[in-house]
């Protein structure tokens, strides 16, 4: 391999988006200490601003053909494209339900947005990147704004907590991750994804010498099994989202998915599809452990944050089975459930962070007693996400999940289907238990809706989204499938 | 053309939209003007593509217009199939709608739910519309369902009333029933045919001819009866008619348009459009037909009976829709959707005149407390005199030639049974012509037995009710004449309508046929018009000649009277057996199943066990982050055993 590092400027057009964003960055970052606190709320317009540019952008290189720059450690494809849209998308919806939180909070300060801003750049750097340290090196950006996001609220001692934990455990996860590209790295002499594709479908993966190639694989699998948050290494998941500020949970919970999937998509099917049969495996045994803790634990949980992180975790577990069937169908199902999660947990945290008031932190089951009475429509809202996140038809949940075991037992897999599906039935019990405390319960407080029109309004389609889109799924599975 | 197509189905929807969501906000005229906007662009454009397809003999459009799913193989999709049948179904519906569009105006003036109402029968169009523009299964289903469920909205319109209530409930209960058969039809034609896409199933209907299930029933078979039974439903063919009497509680320009005109003849229609499939089944076609006979006879007598003036009008409808499932049974499809076709104008228009009365007589229905009105209502009286002719087929009138056509079709069909059918069908005529005539004598002639305070307030109803009745006058007189001949014998169904050689009623009637002109002379020496002229004699004697003779028949032949008055004991039969004993079923399965079993053991027991497992796994969640990292080194060492160990690669050989 030439080890010169060519740098041809002609090609950075396909890294546009990630060049703005970061000019923006460091923008924003100095535009926001000349602002007096009068003026602070241009800081949220201008990331607001900043995210929406570089989103046209992304979505501009959509459906331009594959490009790999920079000595292959950087692609631009499709997916990339259309995962950067999505993300930045969502981003800014999420940015839209915080800044309610945060102002109820009194925790608006620039340097927030500005690691929201450079986390997405970690992702967009791990969704693009081609080559082990490119993506480690996005990892990192975004590991490292998301451990600072949890503790901006330094005053409380369990946001520090929660951030102190996911640090620990982040660092070791890192460890372990880089562990097994030192591993891939001196088995085929090369971090570039494209090489390590060549090497894994040339190796005879039977023999004693390529071992160290699985063992670098187990690895890797752990180190995004950690990112996804999949049993055993999903420990951090409750106490973190527990402990963080909402809107941190709600940006945590939800766009990092999409840049750990991607990654998983770089490494193991990019990568090292050759080894499918092995890290299978491997999924398999996750997959079904997430699915099964997460859907048991939960009924013990009265916060609600709690409970949806062991609902992230069961769904994750969802995930992961698009990715055992080892089939392109399979991908776009699993994909496809990554954008309908992401859809379905922001109005979930959207609705959350909407009952927040001054100094209340509504994040108890109890908190949503008798929301119908207060609320009718929002109540109805939640009562959408919720179906929908338990698999009901006529919501997107329902599709997402039918695809996934429709996939998985098409792939033979009829066993694992069926533990999938009796696991999601005894999930129902959790969010029908929301849905009954929103209806059928009186509520012990007062609850009334400071939020502004916007938030109200972005809510809403959010959550109106779920249903239109479960009743017209047919464009996002084709453009779920269309990514591999 | 696709863009047209799209126009017809949606402007009624958007019309419904507006009206129902923002129908208070718009208030009672911008409601009425968007509505009535809706369905008239839909009419303008049916026509011209009734003139496209039907007159200038355009192309047959056949095209998925969004992808809904797709699974596997298996393509889910809304698509148009427009032919002529389309295009003549296009007509009628949005025709009729129209016109009960403008008559509601002044039938629901002094109503509370004016603009709900409005927002339903644009609904209804709407589903109408996408019922009998579908080219797949899946896409006739949802507008089956959607025209069923509007139905239901209706007749339960004036919801403080009990009875109207219960007939809706009645009403969706008897369609699940038709709607279950048609459903396994269509899950059948999924599981043979591995489509729903009716030219995909029709083009490989020779692969499953033969193929049989069942014993040996053919596949054909079952499907085509599976199907009928939906049609049974919704067209309201013994013995799933018994919701259709009691949709009259419903507000009547529904009764016209959903309960008369389109909706009922959805089945119809259906088989119609399955005529490929239906042509392949002796069997089916003999079940069709006999179901047929016995409606449109037994339907018929009940109207004798009936003093309410709707119920008069919704037996007769009844029984005309046996008749065209007759003509569906003896293969002349293209005879019964040109009874519906006549059928849907005089009978919209019986019963909008109808509504004119009851609203005349501030909502009284019963027929003995009315007489005498033609003179105060001329304009009712001489548009229901042509509704009436239409319907009996006196000679000239739309009816004569639709209701001719079938009678002679079942004459000339080689069916088994057909004789009988034959039998059945002409006395029919005798019994439409005398219950008829019955009612149209006792409403508008004779002496007025109306009290004082009602007499006084009668008067002809106002323009917006009067013009459809005028509107629709017009066809139900001329359109037979007109348009027999090119939609029997020169063509216009042939793109839509397959008949077997081997079906030969068509084929005789169109050798038997001289022309609309010569039917009116040939039908005076038939015993048809005898039998309804018969009908109108007898009917004359009974109420206005001598009419204490009909209380005299009344009591000598008290227990046919009893049987007609009990409506065959239908009802009664269907509470006891199906009511009482699913309620009975029902009560076993709940102390016994429900809360026994599964309350107790399945769903608190499981609850327990998986509370249990939740508090045994939840303590690992200490906490404490040093516990966290053991965790992760722990798995990470369990993983790497096992891939070493258990893995395809082993390590170490054991």
């Amino acid at each position: 391999m030439n080890n010169m590092y060519t740098f041809d400027t002609s090609t950075l057009w396909a890294a546009l988006p990630e060049i703005f964003l970061l000019s923006a960055i460091v923008v924003v970052l100095l535009l926001d200490l000349f602002l007096t606190k009068p003026f602070k709320q241009a800081t949220y317009y201008l990331t607001q601003i900043s995210l929406f540019i570089t989103g046209v952008m992304a979505f501009n290189l959509i459906d331009q053909p594959q490009t790999i720059i920079f000595s292959g450690s950087f692609i631009l494809d499709n997916m990339a494209s259309v995962f950067k849209v999505f993300m930045i998308g969502s981003t800014m919806v999420a940015m839209v339900y915080t800044r309610h939180y945060l102002i109820q909070h009194a925790l608006f300060r620039g340097e927030y947005f500005v690691l929201v801003l450079l986390s997405v750049l970690g992702m967009m750097v791990m969704v693009s990147g081609y080559s082990l340290l490119t993506l480690y090196l996005g990892l990192e950006i975004l590991s490292l704004s998301l451990y600072t996001l949890i503790a901006i609220a330094r005053e409380r001692a369990g946001a520090v907590e929660a951030a102190l934990k996911y640090f620990v455990l982040g660092a070791i996860a890192s460890g372990l991750l880089l562990y097994g590209m030192s591993m891939i790295y001196g088995i085929s002499g090369s971090i570039n994804i494209t090489d390590i594709a060549n090497f894994a479908a040339n190796a005879d993966l039977a023999s004693r010498e390529t071992l160290i190639l699985n063992f670098g694989l187990v690895f890797l699998v752990i180190g995004i099994a950690f990112k996804l948050g999949a049993v055993p290494f999903h420990m951090w998941v409750p106490d973190v989202y527990q402990g963080a500020p909402t809107s941190v949970t709600l940006f945590l919970s939800t766009v990092p998915k999409v840049a750990a999937v991607a990654m998983l998509v770089r490494i193991l099917v990019d990568g090292l599809g050759a080894m499918h049969a092995y890290w299978a495996d491997l999924f398999m045994v996750l997959a079904v452990l997430s699915i099964a803790l997460g859907s048991v634990v939960a009924l013990m949980q009265t916060n609600i944050k709690r409970l949806l992180a062991y609902s992230t975790i069961s769904h994750v577990g969802f995930i992961m089975l698009g990715f055992v069937t080892g089939v392109i169908s399979g991908y776009g199902a699993a994909v496809f459930y990554v954008f309908v999660y992401i859809l379905m947990s922001l109005a979930a945290f959207g609705i959350v962070i909407l009952l927040n008031k001054k100094g209340f932190e509504a994040d108890q089951i109890s908190d949503f007693k008798g929301l119908s009475k207060h609320s009718p429509w929002f109540a109805l809202m939640m009562l959408v996400v919720m179906l929908s996140m338990a698999g009901v038809p006529p919501f997107i949940g329902f599709y997402a999940k039918f695809f996934i075991l429709q996939q998985v037992i098409s792939a033979g897999f009829v066993t694992l289907a069926v533990v999938a599906v009796v696991f999601a039935v005894i999930s129902a019990y959790y969010y029908l238990q929301i849905i009954k405390s929103m209806y059928f319960e009186e509520s012990d407080k007062d609850i009334t809706i400071v939020a502004p029109m916007d938030m109200q309004l972005v809510l809403s389609i959010n959550a109106v989204l779920i249903l239109v889109v479960g009743i017209f799924p047919d464009f996002w599975i084709k453009l779920s499938l269309s990514l591999f | 053309m696709e863009q047209i197509y799209l126009t017809i189905a949606l402007a009624p929807l958007v019309g419904a939209i507006f009206a129902g969501f923002f129908g208070s906000l718009l208030g009672r005229m911008a409601t009425t003007v968007i509505t009535i906007a809706g369905v008239l662009i839909s009419t303008v454009l049916s026509f011209y593509v009734f003139n496209h397809h039907v007159l200038e003999g355009g192309e047959v459009f056949n095209q998925n217009l969004y992808t809904w799913m797709q699974i596997g193989e298996l393509n889910v999709s809304v698509g148009f199939l427009i032919d002529n049948l389309t295009a003549i179904m296009l007509v009628v519906v949005s025709f009729v709608s129209l016109m009960v569009h403008i008559y509601t105006i002044g039938y629901m003036h002094d109503d509370a739910g004016y603009t709900k109402f409005f927002s339903y029968i644009s609904l209804f169009t709407f589903s109408m519309f996408m019922l009998v523009m579908s080219n797949n299964f899946m896409q006739l289903f949802f507008g089956w369902e959607a025209v069923g469920l509007v139905s239901y909205l209706l007749i339960g319109f004036w919801h403080h009333k009990e009875s109207a209530v219960e007939a809706n409930l009645k009403a969706f209960l008897v369609n699940r029933v038709g709607d279950f058969g048609f459903l396994l039809g269509i899950a059948l034609v999924l599981m043979y045919f591995g489509s729903l896409d009716y030219v995909e199933v029709f083009a490989s209907l020779g692969n499953v001819t033969g193929v049989t299930m069942l014993d040996g029933t053919s596949v054909i078979t079952v499907i085509c009866i599976l199907l009928f039974i939906g049609a049974m439903g919704k067209s309201a063919q013994v013995p799933l008619h018994v919701w259709l009497p009691g949709s009259m509680e419903g507000p009547t320009p529904i009764s016209a348009l959903i309960h008369a005109a389109t909706m009922v003849t959805a089945g119809i229609f259906m088989v119609s459009r399955m005529s490929p499939m239906f042509e392949l089944s002796e069997t089916a076609l003999i079940v069709v037909m006999v179901v047929g006979a016995i409606t449109a006879l037994f339907m018929g007598l009940l109207g004798i009976v009936q003093n309410d003036i709707k119920k008069v009008v919704a037996y007769s409808t009844l029984s005309q829709l046996g008749y065209m499932t007759v003509a569906l049974g003896v293969s002349a499809y293209s005879v019964a959707i040109f009874h519906l076709m006549t059928h849907a104008f005089f009978k919209a228009l019986l019963f909008l005149a109808a509504g004119s009365v009851i609203v005349a007589l501030h909502h009284k229905q019963d027929i003995r407390e009315m007489g005498g009105l033609r003179k105060k209502m001329p304009i009712t009286y001489w548009t229901s005199l042509v509704g009436t002719l239409a319907l009996i087929g006196f000679p000239g009138f739309a009816g004569f030639y639709s209701k001719d056509m079938i009678i002679e079709a079942v004459h000339f069909s080689q069916l088994p049974f057909s004789d009988w059918v034959y039998v059945a069908v002409v006395i029919g005529v005798f019994i439409t012509a005398f219950y008829s005539l019955r009612m149209f004598f006792l409403v508008f002639h004779g002496e007025s037995r109306m009290d004082e305070h009602t007499a006084s307030h009668v008067k002809e109803s106002s323009i917006s009710i009067t013009l459809p009745l005028v509107a629709l006058a017009i066809p139900s007189a001329l359109i037979g004449y007109l348009t027999i001949d090119p939609m029997l014998f020169n063509g216009w169904l042939d793109n839509a309508i397959t008949v077997a050689a081997n079906h030969t009623s068509m084929a005789s009637l169109e050798a038997n046929f001289h022309g609309a002109n010569g039917m009116i002379p040939h039908a005076l020496q038939t015993l048809p018009f005898w039998m309804m002229v018969g009908g109108i004699a007898s009917a004359w004697v009974l109420t206005l000649y001598r009419s204490q003779w009909a209380d005299w028949i009344q009591k000598k032949f008290h227990r046919s009277n009893y049987v007609l008055e009990s409506l065959y004991g239908f009802d009664r039969f269907n509470d006891i057996v199906f009511v009482g004993g699913i309620k009975k079923l029902g009560n076993f399965l709940w102390k016994v199943s429900d809360s026994g079993l599964i309350d107790k053991i399945l769903v608190n027991g499981s609850a327990r066990f998986v509370g249990f497992i939740a508090s045994m796994v939840r303590p690992i969640q200490t906490g404490y982050v040093y516990h966290y990292a053991f965790f992760m080194i722990v798995s990470l060492l369990i993983i790497l055993t096992w891939v070493l160990f258990a893995g395809d690669n082993p390590l170490l050989e054991l």
